[in-house]
């Protein structure tokens, strides 16, 4: 275990991505964690093929690239101080490697990888401060954060959703760091949904 | 942060509770088969887990809402939906909705919208509500 946890941070992430191995706390355990026996069963209907996969996958990727975007966009806007500069160049650095990690895991299941869209229709005429960008920033993290908690349960590869899962918390590491420098309480509740 | 650490310590037996409490309750709603009254407060707030995905204005790694109810499946200019969701022959109301948002995938195989679904029927009743206010095309 102590293997995969620092491969994950040394290794590109395709490592962690296609290869097996032990689920730390995978979905299954937040299923048992909420006693619920509908969502087991829920998981064996859905039981998906490589291609249901790859169509998870594709849509996650869709949703980085985004936010690789959003904080280009951030970054450029010339609204940011230092430090939150910073910040946003590193969590647009970890989006950077979750969009290569799902190319990759797309392309090795046989799949073609989205890619960028063509323009991002952001708001940005409602971007005129830095609190403006951060909250938008925060906004986007809590969707990518939520949209990888429906996502996990839905794959048929249990080291996919154990993947997914992986990234789901990094999103929601960075939502929470945006909501502290927005002076909102970092953790707002035990679940995230 | 700090300070809210005591205030955990004290009341995690009473948390603990309520939580399970919580869960319990939420997998009844669940399980009934009537379906409540929305509210779209409520349902704003269960509209964030959409938010990754989709705006109500424009289109993103989903089409947008705008103009949702009455409209055809897969009928947004410019978004690039699944074969699935174009030949669904799904037009959009409070009762599609329901059972599209509970299962998206077992309602439309193939969908790209690969989101396991709002499995609470209340919660599906306060987001649809919500989603009729919010959708309502801009008055021209
Ligand atoms: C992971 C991204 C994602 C999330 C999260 C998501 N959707 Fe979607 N949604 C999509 C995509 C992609 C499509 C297009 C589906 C297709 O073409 O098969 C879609 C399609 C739809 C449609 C059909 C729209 C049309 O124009 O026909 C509705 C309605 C919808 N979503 C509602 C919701 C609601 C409500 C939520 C939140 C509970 C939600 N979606 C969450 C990605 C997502």
């Amino acid at each position: 275990m102590t293997e995969i946890q620092a491969t994950s941070i040394i290794a590109p992430r395709r490592t962690l991505l296609l290869r097996g191995g032990q689920a730390l706390l995978s979905a299954s355990a937040i299923a048992i964690l909420a006693g619920c026996e509908n969502m087991a069963a829920t998981h064996a209907a859905n039981a998906a093929s490589t291609e249901d996969d790859v169509q998870i996958l594709n849509t996650a990727l869709g949703l980085e690239y985004e936010g690789i975007a959003a904080y280009q966009v951030g970054a450029e806007s010339g609204l940011l101080s230092k430090p939150v500069l910073d910040i946003a160049v590193a969590f647009q650095g970890h989006h950077k490697e979750h969009a290569t990690a799902l190319t990759d895991a797309v392309r090795k299941l046989g799949g073609k990888p989205v890619t960028p869209m063509a323009s991002y229709e952001f708001p940005v005429d409602q971007l005129k401060s830095e609190t403006d960008v951060i909250r938008f920033a925060a906004g986007l993290e809590q969707g990518a954060a939520s949209a990888y908690y429906g996502a996990i349960p839905a794959f048929g590869n249990r080291d996919l959703a154990q993947a997914a899962a992986s990234i789901m918390a990094d999103e929601a590491m960075h939502w929470a760091v945006l909501r502290h420098a927005l002076g909102e309480n970092p953790v707002p509740s035990a679940f995230v949904s | 942060m700090t300070n809210h650490l005591p205030t955990i310590d004290r009341r995690r037996p009473a948390r603990r509770l309520g939580l399970l409490a919580g869960i319990g309750l939420a997998l009844i709603l669940a399980a009934a088969p009537a379906r409540a009254e929305g509210d779209p407060v409520a349902g704003e707030a269960i509209y964030k887990r959409c938010g990754g995905c989709h705006s109500i204005d424009r289109n993103r790694v989903g089409p947008k809402h705008e103009g949702l109810f009455g409209r055809k499946a897969g009928s947004v200019p410019g978004f690039d939906y699944s074969k699935a969701m174009r030949q669904s022959g799904i037009v959009w109301d409070d009762a599609t909705l329901d059972r599209f948002l509970e299962n998206p995938r077992a309602v439309v195989p193939g969908t790209k919208m690969t989101y396991a679904g709002v499995k609470d029927a209340q919660e599906r009743a306060d987001l649809i509500a919500y989603l009729k206010q919010a959708t309502k095309p801009a008055a021209p």
